[in-house]
C-alpha cells in the first residue's frame, strides 16, 4: 500500500482551468472521500491521479515515486468507474484477468488470484457469464474485483455506487467499508453523496470549483464546517442558515437572529472575535433544534415530513424557515404554534461576507 | 382529483383503407416494378435462345428455357482476343476484392481507433484532411497514381490495384470506424488503459471484439465498391488481372457476328451476383450496423 501526494496540481481541459493549485496528502491505508457537487472537478482530479487526463502543472507521487507524466499502466493503480466499464465481449473471468494477462502474469497465478477475488466479492458462480447477463450490483462487484485482482497500491473509485438503487447502494457501501478494513488499502473515492462520504471515509475532502474547501475526519467536518457551503452540503436535511448580527459588547458573545438573541458564551471561535454589529450567518443543524413546551423561541409549524423513524418539522420562525429533526412520536399539524430551543454549544457561526467560519 | 389521460383507440383506424394508403401502396408497387422490371427482362432474355429473342417480345416468358447462354457467358464467350468466358474475370475480381477489403478494414479500424480514443496531436487536422480526400473526385488522382505505382514497380499488377483500392477507401473506412468508436463509452477505454493495455493490446482485445456490426457494414461497402469498380481496374490492374466488370464490357462491345443478347444478359447477371448475394446474406447486419449509429455525421 502506498501514500499519494499531490503538489500544486493544476489541470486545464479545453482551455478552462478545472483544478487550480491543489495540494493533497493521502496517507497509506487511508480511505479518502472527495466530496463535492457535480462540476466541482472531483472526477477530473481522480482522472489526473490515474493519468487519464494530462496535468498542466504540479506533481503527483504514488508510493514515493513521481508519476506525474507516467502512463496509467505504470502507476500501479486500480480504478472503478461509475458506468462499470466492463469489457462486454469478455466473461467475468476474462474481465478480472485482463489486467493480469496484459502484464504477463503466469497462468496459475492468474487462476489463483481470480479465484481469490471472486470469493471475496461472491462472484464464484458468475465467472463464466458475460457482463450483459449480470445485474447492476453484480456488475459493480465485477468492476471492483477487476481493480482488486491486480493488487494495486492505490484504488481510485469514481462514483462507483451512484448507478445503483438505494438498497444495493447501502449494501455495496458496507461491502466497500469491510473490504477497505480487510485489505488496508489506500482508497480515493469520489462522490457527491454526503452519506457515502460520512459512512466510508476516514477523511473527507470537500471540493468546490476545483479547490478543496476543507478536509478532515468526517465527524470533524460535520461538526465544525469551515465554510457555509460545507455546512450546507454535508448533512441531510441541510443545515439551517440564518442571517444575523454579532453582539460582542461587554463580555459574552451573542448573535441576534430572527429578532431573538442567542447567547454564544460557549462558542469556540476559530479566529478573532467578530466585531460588534458584524453581519454573520448562524448555522444550526436540524438535530440541534429541540421542540419543547417550555422552550425559549416560538414559531409556527409550516410543513411536516415524516421519515418513519423520525420527522422533519419545518418551522416558520418569524419569516425564516427552519427545519428541525424530531425523534418525538407526537404529531405536528401545520399552523400549530411550537416552542423550541437551539443548542448553542453546537451551532456554527460564519462571516456573512466571506462565508468562512468564525 | 384524478387526471385521466385518454388516447383515441387505434383499433378503429387500423381497418379502414384510406385513399392515402391506396395511393401509397400504388406508389410503392410502381417503384418496386421500376427497379425489378430490368432484372426480370435480363433474367428471361438470358434464358431464351436467340431465335426467340428475335421475335421481339421482351416481356414474354421463355418458351424453351435453356441455361446454354449462362454456360457460354461463364466459359466460352469472347472477351476481346481470348474466348474463355468471364470466369477468369470472376477469379480476378475475387483476388482484388478480398485483400482490398481485408487490408482496408484493418487499416480503417486502426485509424478510427487512434482518432477516436487517443488524443493524438493534430488528429483533428488529419481527420479534416482525410475527409477532404473523400470529396476529391478520384479521376484527378489517376495520373499521379499511375506515376507513383510505376515508380514502385507495381503498376499493372495485383499488388498495384489492391494498393490503389486501399488508398481510395481510407477516408470512408476511417470515418466509418471513427464514428462507431466515438459512440463507445470512453470509460471502457480508460479501464483498459488503467488495466495496463497499450495501444495495440487494447485495440485487439477490447475494441476490435466489439466492432462486429461495423466490420460487416464496412465489408459490404468495400466489397461492393471494389467489385463494381471499372475505371481503376481498367487502368491499374494490368491485362492479366482485369476484373469482371472490364471483361463484361469487353463481352458486350465485341462486334463480331450477331449480338448475343442472351449471353450478354447472363454475363451481366453473373457479374452483379456477388454484391447481390452479399446484400441478401448480410443485409440484416447492414441495417443493424447503420441503426446502431455506425454511420452518422
Amino acid at each position: 500500500m502506498a501514500a499519494v501526494t499531490l503538489r500544486n496540481l493544476s489541470i486545464t481541459l479545453g482551455g478552462s482551468t478545472i483544478i487550480e493549485d491543489l495540494s493533497l496528502e493521502v496517507a497509506s491505508g487511508e480511505f479518502l472521500v472527495l466530496l463535492g457537487p457535480s462540476g466541482c472537478g472531483k472526477s477530473t482530479l481522480l482522472n489526473g491521479i490515474a493519468g487519464l487526463c494530462d496535468v498542466t502543472s504540479g506533481a503527483i507521487t504514488i508510493g514515493g515515486t513521481d508519476v506525474t507524466g507516467a502512463d496509467p499502466a505504470d502507476r500501479n493503480i486500480g480504478m472503478v468507474f461509475q458506468s462499470y466499464a466492463l469489457y462486454p465481449t469478455m466473461t467475468v473471468a476474462g474481465n478480472l484477468s485482463f489486467g493480469l494477462r496484459v502484464r504477463g502474469v503466469g497462468r496459475d497465478e492468474i487462476a489463483a488470484r481470480v479465484r481469490r477475488t471472486a470469493e471475496l466479492l461472491h462472484l464464484e458462480t458468475l465467472l463464466e457469464r458475460k457482463p450483459a447477463e449480470l445485474s447492476g450490483g453484480q456488475r459493480q462487484r465485477v468492476a471492483i474485483g477487476r481493480a482488486l485482482v491486480r493488487e494495486a497500491q492505490v484504488f481510485l473509485l469514481d462514483e462507483p455506487l451512484s448507478n445503483l438503487d438505494a438498497g444495493l447502494r447501502a449494501e455495496l457501501r458496507r461491502e466497500l467499508k469491510l473490504l477497505h478494513r480487510r485489505l488496508g488499502a489506500t482508497m480515493i473515492h469520489v462522490t457527491h453523496d454526503q452519506i457515502e462520504a460520512m459512512t466510508l471515509a476516514t477523511r473527507i475532502a470537500v471540493m468546490r470549483d476545483g479547490r478543496i474547501l476543507q478536509q478532515g475526519a468526517p465527524e470533524e467536518v460535520y461538526a465544525r464546517p469551515a465554510t457555509q457551503f460545507v455546512a450546507k452540503f454535508l448533512g441531510s436535511p441541510a443545515t439551517n442558515v440564518l442571517p444575523g448580527v454579532a453582539h460582542a459588547e461587554g463580555g459574552a458573545l451573542a448573535v441576534d437572529a430572527a429578532g431573538c438573541r442567542l447567547d454564544l458564551a460557549d462558542y469556540s471561535l476559530s479566529g478573532p472575535r467578530p466585531a460588534h454589529g458584524q453581519p454573520v450567518v448562524l448555522g444550526v443543524r436540524p438535530e440541534h433544534i429541540r421542540i419543547g413546551d417550555r422552550a425559549r423561541f416560538d414559531g409556527r409549524v409550516s410543513l411536516v415530513e415524516r421519515m418513519g423513524n423520525a420527522q422533519v418539522v419545518w418551522i416558520d420562525w418569524r419569516g425564516n424557515l427552519v427545519s428541525c429533526l424530531s425523534q418525538d412520536a407526537r404529531e405536528f399539524k401545520p399552523d400549530e404554534p411550537v416552542h423550541f430551543d437551539i443548542d448553542a454549544t453546537r451551532v456554527s457561526l460564519f462571516d456573512a461576507a466571506s462565508e468562512r467560519r468564525l | 382529483m384524478i387526471l385521466r389521460l385518454s388516447t383515441p383507440t387505434p383499433a378503429a383506424r387500423r381497418r379502414r383503407l384510406s385513399p392515402a394508403r391506396v395511393g401509397l401502396y400504388a406508389f410503392l408497387a410502381t417503384a418496386a416494378a421500376f427497379f425489378l422490371l430490368p432484372l426480370y427482362i435480363m433474367l428471361v432474355t438470358s434464358l431464351k435462345p436467340l431465335d426467340e429473342i428475335r421475335l421481339g417480345n421482351i416481356f414474354a416468358l421463355p418458351q424453351a428455357a435453356t441455361f446454354e447462354s449462362w454456360r457460354a457467358a461463364w466459359s466460352t464467350v469472347c472477351t476481346g482476343v481470348s474466348c474463355e468466358g468471364i470466369h477468369g474475370g470472376f477469379v480476378n475480381s475475387l483476388l482484388i476484392a478480398l485483400p482490398s477489403t481485408a487490408i482496408a478494414i484493418a487499416l480503417g479500424a486502426l485509424n478510427g481507433y487512434a482518432l477516436a480514443f487517443w488524443r493524438v496531436r493534430g488528429a483533428q487536422l488529419l481527420f479534416a484532411l482525410l475527409m477532404l480526400g473523400a470529396f476529391v473526385p478520384l479521376q484527378v488522382m489517376i495520373y499521379p497514381l499511375v506515376r507513383v505505382t510505376a515508380m514502385l514497380h507495381v503498376f499493372g499488377t495485383l499488388t498495384g490495384i489492391v494498393l490503389v483500392h486501399v488508398i481510395f477507401s481510407m477516408p470512408v473506412m476511417t470515418l466509418l470506424f471513427r464514428n462507431y468508436y466515438a459512440a463507445l463509452p470512453q470509460e471502457l477505454f480508460n479501464a483498459a488503459r488503467v488495466d495496463g493495455g497499450r495501444f495495440l493490446r487494447t485495440f485487439l482485445h477490447v475494441v476490435l471484439p466489439m466492432s462486429g456490426p461495423i466490420i460487416v457494414v464496412a465489408s459490404i461497402m468495400q466489397v461492393t465498391g471494389v467489385w463494381n469498380d471499372y475505371l481503376l481496374g481498367l487502368v491499374f490492374a494490368g491485362r492479366d488481372q482485369l476484373p469482371m466488370t472490364v471483361q463484361l464490357n469487353n463481352v458486350i462491345n465485341t462486334t463480331t457476328g450477331a449480338r448475343l443478347y442472351n449471353v450478354n444478359m447472363a454475363a451481366t447477371i453473373l457479374t452483379a451476383l456477388v454484391p447481390l448475394v452479399l446484400y441478401f446474406a448480410a443485409g440484416r447486419w447492414f441495417v443493424r450496423g447503420i441503426a446502431t449509429g455506425a454511420i452518422k455525421g
